[in-house]
């Protein structure tokens, strides 16, 4: 497929562009930057895409997605899952191991990709689990997962309790140069909590979970980081002191790296007021101190990317006691215009936005993708970031319906989603 | 005034005047229950269900005479065994209940917001008889009324609430209730059992509870369950007793005319000692007559609302 993307504003933070250029895709590359395009429009093979007035970036990359598959299909479903990032102007989906089987090993990584190439549209990337089983006691063969594809290896949804297999983790992954994704939580202080603990639970009468539940294994991380050298990256960052941490082992050069969720920098534990267990989610909606807190961390640079953890759930097993709910938001759908609310209330400029969104997220992971560099494989998505939407979760591609943000009326709006020279979305 | 509610869900969500009617219509009710015929008309052909996935009997029974008193069908619902075994969910037992032709559902669950999720999902009337650490409007309900009847009035009275304020949905309502008739609440208890953040409700804390009983008009005590020793929350309930337990010595730091609250059932000898729970201070067995008298109330302001017109 051929495709001129005309006259759009072309925001590519790895290459400091940001200007009206047109851009033309063939053999699933980024192929070049045509001054004049009557030739090209002329040939009846190109797909030619008017861009005038929306902007044209490299496809978004999301670091934490659940893709449910295998084992619960019946949430999502690797074809469902990547409708779902087209739709939000994702090309790559990083996607977390907790699946049944777990991804603890080469032959269910092979199966991920399989089906991703058979039937997912945009690029995935599994990360393979710490430990068997993510049981947090013996490592998993994370150099056969790495051969396999895996590109980072983490417990998500689970953390690794004993420090000691945390720090083996971290030492053995350096050898395959595979990040360790932390998902910081100690299971001892948070046990039985279902959301933030602070004055909203204490009304509720829900158990709470204590930002210390986050900081207490975030300080633990950082400091088994700095001991290995390994790269580290804190998955969805809730807490004003997970922060304040980040700020600091940054300023000593510790290789760390974190990322932020749009629900945690949008909502505040109100969201849970009326027992919506829409809102329900680990690690749980927090604060407005600490939403101001993760704001600034993505103003100043302290957390790189925004990821969406995105977790379907069906509606019956949403909807049951509060206590009983799993966690988990479906977040794909609605990332970009979340996100282009930062740029709205002046945390991020829009270069910032995407550059968290593509760029960094892709030195991560070491892809090559993340860029409209020529040459580069062909993901771009084109979106309008001032058309106004209404949130209809009944309008989702993914099989998660669970959003706080249904009926939110809010900015931003993608048209065309591209995965190597292919159109993803619209379909 | 006219009640409005359909549901009545918790005391966070009631107006001081719609606390206040319940109250009022409470009074005519206990004059019912001082007849001979304890019994009448209001609520007949109305069917009401109980429905009680804790065990409680005191609740229960309390609820079931009201119900009886007002001429309801009454039907007792435990889904302890049955449908929950079988993994039926919380709606789908309700959705049944309420195709058997159930108008009012008094539930009682061990999950806080329960009531919540059947009142946004169902068209019964939704009475709370308890939701998890979170709300319980009958007993504070009931509680009030009890003080109102001593005290005559409950505006300007400090009341001290001990104990478990973390896990008490007891605590919680009559927090609001007090709070919303204008007395001083203070809530003491060992720091693990006060929640995070309750002084922002205008709550005064206390962790020694000399302290706290200076020149109160009403203790209320609330009762401590023996599994908090074994999540550590506690070293031992002899400790506990020592330091929180209400023995007549130190209730003479109270207001001489004070008053002693229990929801019951009582451990004698952790919470109170025998002595106190005996007194004339007492108005432990106050509470459980009154109970019948507000839930009527309850479910005669609700069975009878706009919402229900």
């Amino acid at each position: 497929m051929k495709i001129l993307v005309k006259g759009g504003q072309l925001v590519d933070p790895s290459q400091e562009i940001n200007e009206i250029r047109t851009l033309y895709i063939e053999d699933g590359q980024i192929k070049s930057y045509p001054r004049g395009t009557k030739e090209l429009e002329k040939d009846p093979s190109i797909k030619v895409i008017d861009a005038s007035g929306k902007i044209v970036s490299p496809g978004f990359i999301d670091l934490h997605v659940h893709l449910r598959e295998p084992g619960f299909e019946h949430k999502e479903t690797i074809r469902t899952g990547c409708m779902a990032a087209a739709a939000g102007g994702f090309t790559s989906v990083v996607c977390m191991p907790n699946t049944n089987p777990v991804n603890d090993n080469a032959s269910v990584t092979e199966y991920i990709l399989l089906k991703a190439r058979t039937e997912g549209v945009v690029n995935v990337f599994p990360v393979g689990a710490i430990t068997k089983g993510q049981k947090g006691e013996e490592l998993s063969e994370i150099g056969e997962m790495w051969e396999a594809g895996c590109i980072a290896i983490s417990d998500d949804g689970r953390p690794v309790m004993n420090s000691r297999v945390m720090r083996h983790a971290m030492e053995y992954a350096k050898a395959f140069g595979l990040p360790v994704i932390s998902h910081a939580e100690d299971l001892y202080l948070s046990s039985g909590g279902v959301m933030n603990e602070g004055f909203t639970s204490t009304m509720l009468g829900l158990r709470g979970i204590p930002n210390a539940s986050e900081e207490v294994m975030v300080a633990r991380d950082i400091t088994l980081a700095e001991l290995t050298k390994t790269h580290l990256h804190i998955a969805h960052v809730s807490t004003a002191g997970a922060v304040r941490l980040m700020r600091e082992a940054k300023k000593r050069g510790v290789k760390v790296t974190a990322e932020a969720t749009p629900h945690h920098f949008t909502l505040t534990d109100k969201a849970v007021l009326s027992y919506d267990t829409n809102a329900k989610v680990n690690p749980p909606i927090r604060s407005k101190e600490d939403m101001e807190a993760i704001k600034e961390g993505l103003n100043e640079g302290i957390i790189d990317i925004i990821a969406t953890d995105h977790a379907p759930h069906t509606e019956d097993e949403k909807k049951v006691e509060f206590d009983l709910a799993p966690f988990g938001i479906s977040g794909l759908e609605t990332a970009l215009p979340l996100a282009l609310k930062l740029v709205e209330d002046g945390i991020l400029t829009l270069t910032e936005l995407i550059r968290k969104l593509t760029f960094n997220p892709a030195q991560i992971i070491k892809s090559d993708r993340g860029t409209l560099k020529l040459g580069a494989p062909a993901d771009v998505v084109i979106f309008d970031p001032n058309k106004t939407i209404k949130v209809d979760r009944e309008k989702f591609r993914s099989k998660g319906k669970n959003t706080p943000f249904h009926g939110w009326q809010l900015s931003g709006q993608i048209l065309y989603t591209v995965v190597g020279g292919h159109i993803v979305f619209p379909t | 005034m006219v009640f409005e509610r359909k549901h009545i869900l918790g005391l966070e969500e009631l107006s001081s005047d719609e606390i206040r009617l319940i109250l009022d219509t409470a009074e005519s009710m206990k004059e019912v229950s001082e007849r001979d015929v304890k019994k009448v008309p209001a609520l007949k052909g109305v069917t009401v269900v109980n429905l009680f996935f804790e065990p409680s009997t005191r609740t229960r029974a309390s609820f079931e005479i009201a119900e009886k008193r007002l001429s309801a069908d009454v039907l007792n619902f435990t889904p302890t065994e049955s449908s929950v075994v079988k993994g039926e969910t919380l709606l789908d037992t309700a959705r049944n209940l309420e195709a058997m032709g159930a108008s009012v559902i008094v539930i009682r669950h061990a999950m806080s917001g329960a009531p919540w999720l059947l009142a946004r999902e169902l068209s019964s009337s939704i009475v709370n008889a308890g939701d998890g650490f979170h709300e319980h409007p009958s007993q504070a309900l009931l509680d009030l009324f009890t003080v109102r009847e001593v005290k005559k009035e409950i505006s300007g009275l400090k009341i001290v609430i001990v104990g478990d304020v973390s896990h008490s949905r007891v605590a919680r309502s009559n927090i609001w209730g007090f709070i919303k008739l204008g007395a001083e609440v203070r809530v003491v208890g060992p720091p693990t059992m006060i929640p995070r953040d309750i002084e922002k409700v205008d709550v005064r804390v206390y962790y020694d509870i000399e302290d706290a009983l200076e020149g109160v008009d009403v203790v209320m005590m609330l009762r401590l369950q023996k599994e908090r020793q074994e999540s550590g929350l506690l070293p031992s309930l002899r400790e506990y007793s020592r330091f929180y337990g209400l023995t007549r010595e130190r209730l003479r730091l109270a207001k001489e005319d004070v008053i002693v609250m229990h929801p019951g059932p009582i451990n004698r000898g952790v919470e109170l000692s025998s002595e106190v729970a005996d007194d004339v201070h007492s108005v432990i067995l106050n509470q459980v007559s009154n109970g019948i008298a507000v839930r009527m109330a309850m479910l005669y302001l609700v069975a009878s609302s706009g919402g229900n017109a």
